[in-house]
């Protein structure tokens, strides 16, 4: 089990002036009513909070945190699939400098009573912000722990009361290769889109997050609002949404598209089903340096007690 | 055009520096530690990359000695090979110690089973038995057998180009524009394309092959 309700501090996170001063800092705002947490929980919450960007207002801790070194913000922010903005993991740290998250809106619609438009301001201000610490493993075998901020998704979900004919729910990338300038070549079939099925859309592991080491997102991570699915491949974890939607039927998505033998809809971590071109038994955690080997995945990217009864019965080598 | 030998040298020392730069740029950075966030795969692909990329100019020399008439570029060909030989061995060792952890299962279910690993395996023993059969010795043990093991520089080329194409998910850039020129390199070989192949394969010039690199072998055993 990997998800605790406290995590003992390192060493680490408690010798610094700086973070010293950023535990005070939170004590003082008042965030710390939260009865019967630890003051750990809130120092590792806030360690090394890299000061560069607005940091969340009402930022609350939260039970899901895996028992795991968090990656450097450096790596986290600088090692980045993000298609719109280039190829090469450290293109889009560059190239998404100037892209502007306001004002940003994201659209609601399709099998749901309340169609509507919801404001990135409003999300921020009217969901509850926790931060949650989850494993993120991508289907290229490397993984990170991060530090992300959210909120779950189904809580924005019901707002706009999807019907039971609401069966997947479909997400969609900002289009405009004016601001992403990677989309003005092709490479993927853009806008990006992803989907989940219902079940997986609401379950309390899965968030919108917001922000990420207590500040809002870096462009490169997928601001201003992306998805975050834990025991999913990344690919699963769309960036820069600005279009929801219920749907009947299971969404075309673009990796899957373009590669349905390599890249499945469902795309669970499981270390038993290969990528036709690399085994996903091991990955890499990233930030270890040269000598660090590799590391044994885990079904579900070790989510398992807490998802593998959306699949039951599922074969999931076939729907993988 | 002939040059004197002794700017041949100097040439030779240049380019033998230059050859080595990735090296020592890559070796910079990882005592710095500037590989960025997953520093195995920045030396598994900085070392792949200048591989295939000095396969690739050594395979050009040929074309261009002939375009520019300048022979004496011919004798820069083996160390350009040697160095593309050395950059596979640094990315095959990377992949074997570093990458995989010399998990001997992990590494042969790779090679056996992932075409674009068993093609970068098959490019790499062919420029392993290319650097071996590269002395002057070498050459004149094998005779005339010797350029015709030699052209299967051409399948390491290739096999080179499209174990990269293969490992691509979706930027074929690099390693389209290498497919490129690659194919321009072969137009250029176009006439006497059929001639070489009938040498290569011709069973004589692998039994001499063989032979050789059995008494290589027993020498150094
Ligand atoms: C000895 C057998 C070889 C093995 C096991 C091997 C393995 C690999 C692996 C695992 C990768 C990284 C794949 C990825 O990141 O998805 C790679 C990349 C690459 N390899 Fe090899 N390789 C071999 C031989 C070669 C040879 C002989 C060449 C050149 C002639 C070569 C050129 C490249 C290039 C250009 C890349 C891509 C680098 C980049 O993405 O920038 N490899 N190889």
């Amino acid at each position: 089990m990997l998800i605790r309700k406290t995590s003992g501090i390192r060493s680490s996170e408690i010798t610094s002036q700086s973070i010293f001063n950023q535990r005070r800092e939170f004590l003082k705002s008042g965030i710390y009513a939260f009865a019967g947490l630890a003051m750990p929980d809130l120092a590792l919450a806030l360690a090394d909070k890299p000061g560069k960007l607005k940091p969340i207002a009402n930022l609350h801790p939260s039970k899901y945190r895996v028992d795991a070194e968090v990656t450097d913000y450096k790596w986290i922010t600088t090692y980045n699939n993000f298609t719109e903005f280039g190829h090469g993991k450290s293109t889009p740290a560059k190239t998404a400098r100037k892209f502007k998250t306001r004002p940003w809106t994201v659209e609601v619609d399709g099998e749901c009573e309340k169609p509507g438009k919801i404001d990135i301001e409003e999300i921020l201000s009217s969901f509850t912000q926790e931060e949650r610490i989850y494993r993120f493993r991508c289907v290229e075998a490397w993984s990170m722990v991060v530090p992300w901020v959210g909120f779950p998704l189904g809580d924005l979900l019901k707002q706009f009361k999807p019907t039971s004919k609401a069966k997947y729910v479909v997400f969609e990338t900002l289009h405009d290769p004016k601001r992403m300038p990677n989309q003005r070549y092709d490479g993927l079939d853009w806008p990006y889109r992803e989907g989940l099925r219902m079940d997986e859309a609401m379950h309390p592991l899965t968030i919108l997050s917001t922000g990420l080491y207590g500040e809002i997102l870096p462009n490169q991570n997928g601001a201003p609002l992306r998805l975050v699915v834990p025991w999913k491949y990344g690919f699963k974890s769309i960036k820069s949404i600005v279009k929801i939607s219920f749907s009947e039927k299971q969404p075309p998505t673009t990796w899957n598209g373009k590669a349905p033998d390599e890249y499945g809809f469902f795309a669970n971590v499981n270390p038993k089903v290969d990528h036709p071109r690399w085994s996903q038994a091991k990955h890499r955690v990233l930030g270890g340096g040269i000598f660090s080997g590799r590391e044994k995945t885990r079904m579900f990217n070790g989510y398992a007690d807490e998802v593998a009864s959306l699949y039951r019965g599922m074969n999931l080598k076939n729907n993988f | 055009m002939r040059v004197a030998n002794k700017n041949i040298v100097i040439g030779k020392l240049l380019l033998f520096l230059l050859c080595l730069v990735p090296a020592l740029l890559l070796l910079w950075d990882a005592l710095q530690q500037q590989l960025g966030a997953n520093p195995v795969e920045a030396l598994l692909h900085r070392s792949g990359d200048w591989s295939i990329r000095l396969l690739l100019i050594t395979l050009a020399i040929t074309p261009l000695r002939k375009l520019t008439a300048r022979g004496w570029l011919l004798r820069y060909r083996r160390m350009l090979g040697l160095f593309a030989f050395f950059y596979a061995l640094l990315h095959f060792t990377v992949y074997l110690w570093l990458d995989r952890g010399l998990s001997w299962m992990e590494i042969s279910v790779d090679i056996l089973e992932r075409p674009y690993i068993t093609l970068g395996f098959v490019a790499f023993l062919i420029l392993l038995a290319l650097a071996v059969t590269s002395t002057r010795g070498m050459m004149r043990r094998l005779g005339k057998h010797w350029s015709a093991l030699h052209q299967w520089v051409y399948a390491a080329g290739l096999f080179g180009v499209i174990h990269f194409l293969w490992l691509v998910k979706a930027d074929y850039r690099e390693p389209g524009l290498y497919m490129a020129i690659f194919i321009i390199l072969m137009l250029f070989r176009a006439g006497s394309f059929k001639k070489r192949l009938q040498r290569a394969f011709s069973s004589d010039a692998l039994r001499k092959l063989s032979s050789i690199l059995r008494c290589y072998t027993s020498e150094n055993a």
